[in-house]
């Protein structure tokens, strides 16, 4: 048989068909983590630390367990006693310190005790009758001070091996990279310009809150249905800190109502699943909007000191970068990521980058879109934004100067294969926008942005029908339209209809290990699944098309959901469509199946640049965006309309991120602003419309050149936005977020 | 705790409950009768991702007691379409792919509905405003809004 | 907690006089309803004022005044064809509150009696010179809007005694109100700083006024000096300055999640100068 490996002309591919769940998500059938229900079915609720850090000296649950709607509580007693080891290596203990606190409460809204009751009401009531007796420790909660000689320590002994001697107990792992002589290369700037730049945590704000329903018996085997982004490793994780076996544990991801990587772990999971254990009946626990806020992992704050040397023609001589991210009272924080993206999209002789990863008393941050890399591209494009104004040189121009291409070295190690960054920033150049004139008041910013991409372990199974339709079991969740582009590359290699394609999220009893659905990596990952699992189904098409027809399997080829001769001796047959070899599959060797299973290593780095206009009130330092474009290089858009709306809600992200979101925390260590009230993510009428461009420069990686298009999006905006209001503003902006008050206080210390 | 006794009407069929006075109409909707398309986000009001009709008007349920939907007419989401037949919206939001993750969804559909009937020729400007209270974390509401508009221009080319 | 809907505000009065604990009235619940939510108020008695007659009604009385019921939400007075075009400032400020769903159940006696500093209406109607009918358990008592807040969550309605009715004044000729605020966003925020200005001109000359400041104290402000500021003047650069330094020379405000002390401070001068010129436009009966 013939299968061109490359395909570059596409049927179905590049199409906009409905989604497959459409139906479902506007008649509110739809089921998310907190639609399901069980019979015999108990509710939870969890009691949380009202402290940033304090010794748990005595927890009394005897009046809660007294209770006659009180079917069970349950403590840090009641898991696993899985083995601490330093760094991220102890990711399990990790995980079961934050879900259940053990002998310290290390921050405000840390869990320290659970219970399951008849009601809702019963549960949250119950939770007053449990007496904890704390012992309150000092606290910290700022990066900087978090890395200082006399911060608290968090935890002894946390530090991996990467660690410098002689740092504070709280910085837990330390990167560093990069190539040349800086020394030299500063040396022929002939301007240098050296800054700090400072951004606060922001949450992934996804409006579903977390929320599973549990059940799991003394015989170690149980059932979880849970809104998750990768229910294999809540299946892993859930059954190391419950002590059973993982293939024990049926995990079903429901519809996810967002998660933007903060649903890539578990917290109430292992909860509801021992309190479920201990009652002996099924328990559901959904989080509220605060317990979200306070006790799921936000991004990192980070503090961060850049110095770039530039040329008077622009080319950039020398970049040096410090990055210090804050990731909660864990080790996680993409201290190394920030600095791996942070000068990635240029070419450079001269980089040096270090990143750390501190811990303080904050929720255990979470992977939020691109985890780590905006703060970097904010720091790094400010000062380039800075450079060019100063020299005088248009920033596009530039940043085409500089930008990566083919063969170029990146900052962090890598040679880049085939890269788009040049075509996004030709793009912009030729956008309209770029050239559209301001109104007084306004200002023009733009920035680049770097992803690396992810490919992940990846399992599909696809199965045909006696009548010629397909069904595709992937097990990535679907948490922006992924099943419509699995359909799309499924339809393009059978031959057959987009509509004739059902594609499922497989729960972990019925499908392979699927790695979680984050890294931009589910149109590269499970699409290249989907579409080696359809060829492994076409091969056997082709087998039974050359038994019916006598000859052998390599004069058939598949053409447009056929099987064809092929060949000078294949004869003359008339094409056998799909559907006529599935229909007595049955007789003619058994059931038609397809199955991909591997860890994909081509996933394709991913550029993109953005153009943002603002206008900033000099009387209150309030900020608008009035216009906004985001031009980002999708490798092939399988559904161009939701690769679309990746590229508007990163930028959406990116906004909020820029101007108003914060995770605020008072003297004592408490959050301030745990509502969406004061955590202000942008309303409908906050923004403009969204313009996107999308550049297709090809993935050698995957067969239909995808690369992943989720998590870029948001790496320009911080940096587009704050370079646009600085223009506009007349003063540079170094702090995120640019609030009112923040602008008005830069605006008046400006004169 | 006393329980009480709630006759009302959703979606225009009789229904009672029995409800705790602590528990909202949103507790109700989804936990008593089994109505889980309205959802809840925040419970304080500042999402819409629970946004019903209640005599018309449009509000979120879980700013409103269960107690006091007694004798009430309340829409949700599940209410929308007429047997099989899409309501324009909600085709245009398929159209559109004005979800992504679809959490807000029906809050969103209750919210513009409500808006289409009060004024049936919105500019883009009284459609964010009117949609302010409903928040979408995934798209960047570009692709609601223009599903909206669309459909507010075809209602009225229909009528 | 107990849940009562009485029929007239009499027994309303009488249940919370006779109740123990937390009492709270329910209005549109907008504030209510979070607070049980976040467990930051559970009420031990809730009493649900909706069912007394009459309680929605939008009235304009003989006189020309308004009495407006105190179930009448955002959204009514918004829709109602007549009391925007007399108050424009009042049902702005009701509108700026929340989303159009908080604008179909709240109520500007809910936003009064929550007693925040941050309350949108509350300066506008104190601007407006609104007065609000307290019952009690020995009849009723009329009181200013700007004497009921008495500090954060806290006001001067004594055990048993509830709003029953919103006294909005005639508007009289040439008379025009605005309200303005500050927030991050476009919406959904609470206010960082509020200025409501109502005045009544002579010709081109200013010869009322009543200016009041939200959120930059522990309570809405009627600030004399702000009004003091701009009676007698046609509004010009002068006056409008020292309206401004007036304004900001009042602010008693907070460092919070919300703004600086600075900050209000400085905004308060800058939104009192853009408020008292859309009043003064719509006294001249131009569009503003």
């Amino acid at each position: 048989m013939a299968l061109d490996d490359r395909k570059s002309d596409f049927t179905f591919v590049g199409t906009r068909p409905n989604r497959p769940d459409g139906l479902d998500k506007v008649t509110g059938r739809a089921k998310f983590g907190a639609d399901a229900y069980a019979p015999g079915m108990l509710h939870g609720a969890i009691l949380r630390s009202p402290h940033a850090h304090a010794r748990i000296v005595k927890i009394d649950a005897s009046k809660a367990e007294a209770h006659k709607d009180v079917k069970a509580v349950v403590t840090r007693a009641d898991f696993a006693d899985v083995p601490f080891k330093p760094g991220l290596e102890g990711e399990f203990y990790n995980v079961l310190e934050n879900v259940m606190a053990g002998e310290k409460a290390l921050y405000d809204g840390h869990a320290v005790a659970a219970v399951a009751a008849t009601s809702a009401l019963a549960a949250r009531d119950a939770l007053k009758l449990i007496e904890v007796e704390y012992e309150v420790l000092p606290h910290v909660t700022d990066v900087d001070k978090a890395m200082a000689p006399d911060a608290p320590v968090i935890r002894e002994g946390a530090a991996d091996y990467s660690v410098p001697e002689g740092m504070h107990p709280n910085v837990v792992r330390y990167h560093e990279s990069g190539h040349g002589d800086l020394e030299a290369g500063f040396a022929e700037a002939d301007l240098i310009i050296e800054d700090s730049f400072v951004t606060e945590a922001t949450h992934q704000g996804y409006i579903e809150p977390h929320a599973c329903l549990a059940i799991l018996g003394n015989d170690g085997k149980g059932e979880l249905w849970c809104t998750t982004q990768g229910h294999w490793i809540a299946q892993k994780t859930c059954a190391a800190l419950l002590g059973i076996e993982t293939s024990q544990l049926r995990v079903t991801a429901s519809e996810i109502g967002g998660g933007f990587g903060g649903k890539t772990t578990v917290f109430i999971e292992p909860v509801a699943l021992a309190l479920s254990r201990k009652a002996n009946r099924p328990v559901k626990l959904v989080m509220t909007r605060s317990e979200v806020f306070r006790a799921t992992g936000p991004t990192s704050s980070a503090s961060m000191d850049v110095k770039i040397g530039m040329k008077k023609d622009g080319t950039i001589s020398a970049a040096q970068g410090i990055f210090r991210l804050q990731g909660g009272a864990f080790p996680g924080a993409p201290g190394d990521m920030t600095a791996m993206c942070a000068f990635a999209p240029y070419n450079l002789t001269n980089v040096k980058q270090i990143g750390y990863d501190v811990m303080a008393n904050r929720p255990k941050q979470a992977a939020y879109r691109a985890p780590g890399a905006p703060m970097g591209a904010f720091a790094v494009e400010s000062v380039i934004d800075e450079l060019c104004n100063k020299l005088g040189l248009d920033p596009v121009e530039v940043r085409l100067k500089n930008a990566a291409h083919e063969g170029t070295k990146a900052s962090y190690g890598p040679t880049y294969e085939r890269i788009g960054l040049v075509e996004t920033l030709e793009a912009a150049k030729a956008h309209p926008h770029y050239s559209a004139p301001l109104k007084p008041g306004q200002g023009r910013g733009i920035s680049c942005g770097f992803w690396f991409n992810h490919g992940g372990e990846t399992s599909v199974s696809l199965a045909l029908s006696e009548d010629g339709s397909a069904q595709v079991m992937v097990g990535t969740p679907d948490i922006g339209g992924s099943r419509a582009s699995m359909a799309l590359m499924a339809a393009e290699v059978l031959g057959i209809p987009y509509e004739n394609i059902r594609v499922t999220i497989a729960d972990t009893a019925t499908l392979g290990y699927n790695d979680v659905s984050h890294g931009s990596r589910v149109t590269y990952a499970s699409g290249l699944a989907t579409i080696k699992a359809a060829r492994h189904a076409v091969e056997k098409l082709c087998e039974r098309a050359a038994a019916k027809w006598g000859i052998p399997v390599d004069a058939v080829k598949w053409e447009n959901g056929c099987a064809v001769p092929s060949g000078p001796n294949a004869g003359d047959f008339d094409p056998m469509p799909l559907a006529d070899i599935t229909a007595d599959m049955g007789r003619t060797g058994g059931p038609i199946s397809g199955h991909f299973e591997a860890t994909p290593e081509g996933a394709g780095v991913s550029f993109g640049t953005h153009i943002v206009d603002a206008e900033v009130d000099p009387e209150t330092g309030k900020t608008s965006v009035t216009r906004y474009t985001v031009i980002q290089d999708a490798g092939k858009a399988i559904h161009p309309t939701y690769v679309e709306g990746q590229y508007q809600g990163g930028a959406a992200q990116g906004i909020g991120w820029a101007l108003n979101e914060e995770y605020i925390y008072g003297e004592d260590g408490r959050l301030q602003n745990s509502i969406f009230l004061d955590y202000r993510i942008p309303v409908a009428s906050d923004l403009p419309m969204i313009d996107t461009v999308i550049v297709e420069v090809p993935n050698p990686g995957h067969p239909f050149g995808v690369r992943g298009v989720g998590e870029t999006g948001i790496v320009p905006p911080l940096a587009a936005i704050a370079n646009a209001v600085s223009n506009a503003a007349g003063v540079r902006m170094k702090r995120l977020p640019m609030s009112p008050p923040r602008i008005l206080a830069a605006l008046k210390d400006n004169g | 705790m006393k329980k009480f006794h709630v006759t009302t009407t959703v979606n225009g069929d009789a229904v009672e409950y029995l409800c705790d006075p602590r528990e909202t109409l949103l507790d109700c909707l989804r936990d008593k009768l089994n109505l889980t398309g309205a959802k809840e986000g925040c419970g304080t009001g500042d999402c819409g991702a629970c946004s019903v009709t209640v005599d018309g008007r449009l509000v979120c349920s879980c700013l409103m007691l269960g107690v006091e939907a007694e004798g009430k007419q309340i829409e949700t989401v599940e209410g929308i379409a007429d047997g099989d037949i899409l309501h324009p919206l909600q085709k245009k939001m398929i159209e559109y792919a004005a979800l992504q993750c679809g959490i807000c969804t029906p809050g969103i559909l209750v919210a513009a509905k409500s808006l289409l009937e009060k004024n049936p020729n919105p500019t883009e400007e009284e459609t964010r405003y009117w949609l302010a209270g409903n928040l979408c974390r995934c798209t960047g509401y570009d692709k609601i809004i223009r599903a909206v508009m669309d459909t507010a221009a075809e209602m009225r080319e229909a009528s | 907690m107990d849940y009562h809907s009485p029929a007239s505000f009499a027994e309303a009065s009488a249940l919370a006089a006779n109740a123990t604990g937390i009492t709270r009235f329910l209005a549109g619940g907008t504030d209510v309803l979070v607070q049980l939510r976040s467990e930051l108020v559970t009420p031990d008695t809730l009493i649900d004022i909706k069912k007394i007659n009459g309680v929605r009604d939008i009235t304009r009385n003989a006189d020309g005044s308004w009495t407006l019921g105190i179930a009448a939400t955002g959204a009514e007075m918004s829709e109602h064809p007549e009391l925007g075009r007399d108050w424009p400032g009042v049902v702005e400020a009701m509108d700026l509150i929340g989303s159009t769903q908080v604008q179909g159940r709240a109520t500007p006696t809910g936003n009064l009696c929550n007693g925040s500093p941050a309350a949108d209406s509350v300066p506008a109607m104190v601007a407006a010179g609104v007065t609000v009918t307290v019952t009690g358990r020995d009849g009723t008592r009329e009181v200013a809007v700007e004497d009921i807040p008495t500090g954060p969550g806290k006001t001067s309605l004594a055990k048993g005694e509830l709003i029953s009715a919103v006294n909005i004044p005639a508007r009289g000729e040439n008379g025009g109100d605005a309200y303005l605020r500050f927030i991050p966003r476009t919406e959904m925020d609470i206010a960082v700083v509020g200025v409501g200005v109502n005045l009544r001109l002579d010709g081109d000359t200013i010869t009322e006024a009543r200016v009041s400041l939200g959120a930059v104290a522990p309570t809405v402000l009627l600030v004399e000096d702000c009004a003091k500021a701009i009676i007698g003047s046609t509004l010009d650069d002068a006056s409008m300055e020292a309206l401004a330094a007036a304004a900001s020379a009042a602010c008693n405000p907070i460092d919070d999640k919300r703004g600086t002390i600075a900050f209000r401070t400085e905004v308060a001068g800058v939104l009192a100068k853009r408020a008292a010129k859309i009043a003064y436009a719509r006294a001249k009966g131009e569009d503003a």
